[in-house]
């Protein structure tokens, strides 16, 4: 018999663990719901779910088809929450601690080491007929339909974020799943962002315009981002209307370009946006440019600390710049 | 009904020659999917799609569409008087509808052409329109149109349907509106062939491909009020981010918001395709919302199709099964799932089990 594979055992490791701690908490009263995974009704697509008791425990599970951003589900919540965590989604709680939207008290965060998040947009497009199933193995993917079979490597259709993530691990837990991953050194997550940066102005403005053409302002990508939790988002408002409603370029482009900015020093490259998108634009371009400006103006990573506020809503009387004091 | 066989070389030159009569739609490949375009010249529909990203809802019902312009200009005698735009649409012709998007025309029609009231922008696309189907000969795993009232030949909704087989197009002429198609296309004096038993093959395989099904024969006898405080809408709706996208993607999803923009003294009342999972759907000036709550919104979207609907038309559900919100859905909401779940949903068991437990 051959030696069982240690990444596959991984995987089923983490299902059962994540099991066990959530009914124990469950059990123990710690706390009152455990937000994790549950397996979805198609390849690639795992559901957020909700468990309140044993039995529905029992449906949490995890896989490289967990990309979403869980931390999305915890805002201003009253309740005392167990929630799964990989690297981004704890970099999320963390903001959504330091910006009062939940106490760090209230969770209870099962830590996810992360090996990356499997791109399901890429690996749709690179079949002409349905994939009927996607099983993981060690640092292989077999994608199957009705008549093919074909064997990947993860680290080839790995979402673009996760392949340049450089924390794969998560910053703040109560308890862990599994031993801590390697952090990866050896990757540049702003490598298109050079790219665009080296665009001169025009071709910039072809470059997005090409880049958010498809847009049907459907909202998914601000629905799913953990950091949009405004009451009334700007292009919801009503009096006075910021935003037109059509699609009337402008206005897409307004949407696009003002949500990006609210995420300035707050965006942890989770990649939630790109991942719910229907129509597959790659909306991490605009966010992407203002977490490198910050990386490169103040040494700053959203989400690393609960002790240190984002830049943009700190003063600091030793500010270099004479204008703001 | 007339059936004839065309072959490549005459469909190439049909659809050509179709153009000139009417503004010919057609799916075409856009960066990694499908989209109906209008077809330039020689342009060809590109037939090796599933299904379009998108439904060819849009070509009658535009996502943001003028209906009249005005004036606040106080010195001019029209100052403040709506003014209906030119509303008056040429021929279309739409190639490659699929039979589940073909559905939801005379769904969508319900809503837009009724005896009290006729929506004069909707009726106008779509009386100048001329639906071009394209049978399934294999379909997705996502579809479940023959649990939704068509099928992969289905021909509701559609004038003419085209049977690809190979490099032969058997057509179906199924209204007068397609036999003028038929007829620009230099396609009217073909001879009738006898293709039935080539084609009847061929659907049976296409119907048997649809591995997907839903059961929807116990929803017209279920009461409303038994459905809608059923106790599985919030943990259903937990997932749920409340984006558009399954409103937008829908073919029979129906509704819009009406919106005034002034840009200086001048200014546009149009309508937009509006979403019920928004909050501000139902946003009250009162402020009041009378769903306010995500799982109430997400309900509003189930019941709607598979309740409302369905007791008020007697026709059915308000879905033709093309599985594009399932496939688009960011979270997997899956309406095959809730559908089951409504049809399926038995009051007293579920009083039995709240009291044991």
């Amino acid at each position: 018999m051959s030696k069982p594979n240690p990444r596959l055992i991984k995987m089923k490791e983490y299902t059962e663990k994540i099991r066990e701690i959530a009914k124990r908490l469950l059990n123990d009263g710690i706390v009152d719901m455990v937000i994790g995974f549950r397996k979805g009704t198609l390849p690639m697509m795992n559901q957020p779910h909700i468990a309140t008791c044993t039995d529905s425990a029992d449906e949490l599970m995890w896989d490289s088809n967990c990309g979403l951003n869980l931390a999305n589900y915890v805002t201003d919540r009253k309740e005392k929450i167990g929630i799964v965590a990989k690297g981004c989604d704890s970099r999320n709680l963390v903001t959504h601690v330091i910006e009062n939207k939940i106490k760090r008290d209230q969770l209870y965060i099962i830590g996810i080491p992360c090996s990356g998040m499997i791109d399901h947009h890429k690996i749709t497009a690179m079949f002409d007929t349905d994939i009927t199933s996607v099983k993981e193995s060690g640092e292989s993917i077999t994608i199957s339909g009705n008549d093919f079979s074909k064997k990947l490597i993860k680290q080839d259709v790995l979402c673009e974020n996760c392949a340049a993530c450089t924390h794969r691990n998560p910053v703040e837990y109560d308890e862990l799943v599994a031993d801590l991953v390697e952090e990866q050194t050896d990757v540049d997550p702003y490598e298109s962002v050079t790219e665009i940066e080296s665009m001169d102005a025009e071709e910039k403005w072809n470059y997005f315009e090409d880049l958010i053409s498809p847009c049907i302002r459907c909202y998914a990508c601000r629905n799913a981002c953990p950091l949009c939790y405004c009451p009334t988002c700007f292009v919801d408002e009503s009096t006075p209307q910021w935003v037109g409603k059509s699609q009337d370029p402008i206005d897409v482009r307004t949407f696009h370009l003002l949500r990006a900015f609210h995420c300035a020093g707050r965006c942890t490259d989770c990649g939630a946006c790109e991942r719910v998108c229907p129509m597959g634009i790659k909306i991490r371009e605009f966010t992407k440019k203002l977490n490198k400006d910050c990386l490169e103006l103040y040494g700053w990573e959203a989400g690393l600390s609960l002790d240190e506020r984002p830049p943009l809503d700190t003063f600091k009387t030793d500010d270099p710049d004479e204008f703001i004091k | 009904m007339k059936l004839i066989k065309i072959d490549q070389q005459n469909w190439n030159t049909g659809i050509e020659k179709a153009k000139s009569a009417y503004r010919v739609f057609g799916p075409v490949k856009e960066k990694n999917d499908y989209e109906f375009k209008v077809l330039g010249t020689n342009e060809m529909p590109d037939l090796n799609f599933r299904n379009t990203r998108l439904s060819p809802k849009s070509i009658i019902y535009p996502q943001s569409q003028v209906m009249f312009t005005y004036s606040i200009d106080e010195t001019k005698d029209d100052c403040r008087i709506m003014k209906e735009v030119e509303n008056v649409t040429s021929p279309m012709a739409i190639i490659g509808v699929r039979p589940c998007d073909a559905l939801s025309f005379p769904i969508v029609r319900r809503n837009f052409d009724t005896p009290e009231y006729q929506d004069t922008y909707w009726i106008k696309a779509y009386e100048a329109t001329t639906f071009v189907g394209l049978a399934c000969n294999s379909a997705c795993d996502t579809c479940f149109c023959t649990s939704a009232g068509t099928g992969p030949f289905g021909e509701k909704g559609l004038d003419v349907l085209i049977i690809k087989d190979g490099d032969d197009f058997y057509t179906k002429i199924i209204t007068p509106k397609g036999e003028a198609f038929a007829e620009s296309a230099g396609w009217g004096k073909k001879e009738q062939t006898d293709i039935t038993a080539k084609i009847k093959e061929l659907k049976t395989a296409a119907e048997a491909s649809v591995s997907s099904t839903v059961s929807t024969d116990k929803l017209k006898n279920k009461t409303i009020l038994d459905l809608y405080d059923a106790p599985f809408w919030e943990e259903e709706a937990f997932a749920c981010i409340n984006c558009g996208t399954c409103t937008y993607v829908c073919p029979t999803c129906w509704c819009f918001d009406v919106q005034d923009e002034t840009h200086g003294k001048s200014g546009i009342r149009m309508r937009n395709w509006d979403s019920c999972m928004f909050p501000l759907f139902t946003h009250h000036a009162s402020g009041h919302n009378p769903r306010n709550n995500k799982h109430e919104r997400v309900r509003q979207r189930f019941m709607h199709k598979l309740k409302y609907y369905v007791d008020k038309y007697d026709s059915g559900i308000q879905c033709v099964g093309c599985g594009r919100c399932i496939r688009l859905c960011p979270v997997n909401i899956d309406i095959r799932k809730i559908c089951d779940k409504m049809n399926n949903f038995d009051t007293e068991s579920c009083k039995c089990e709240a009291t044991s437990s």
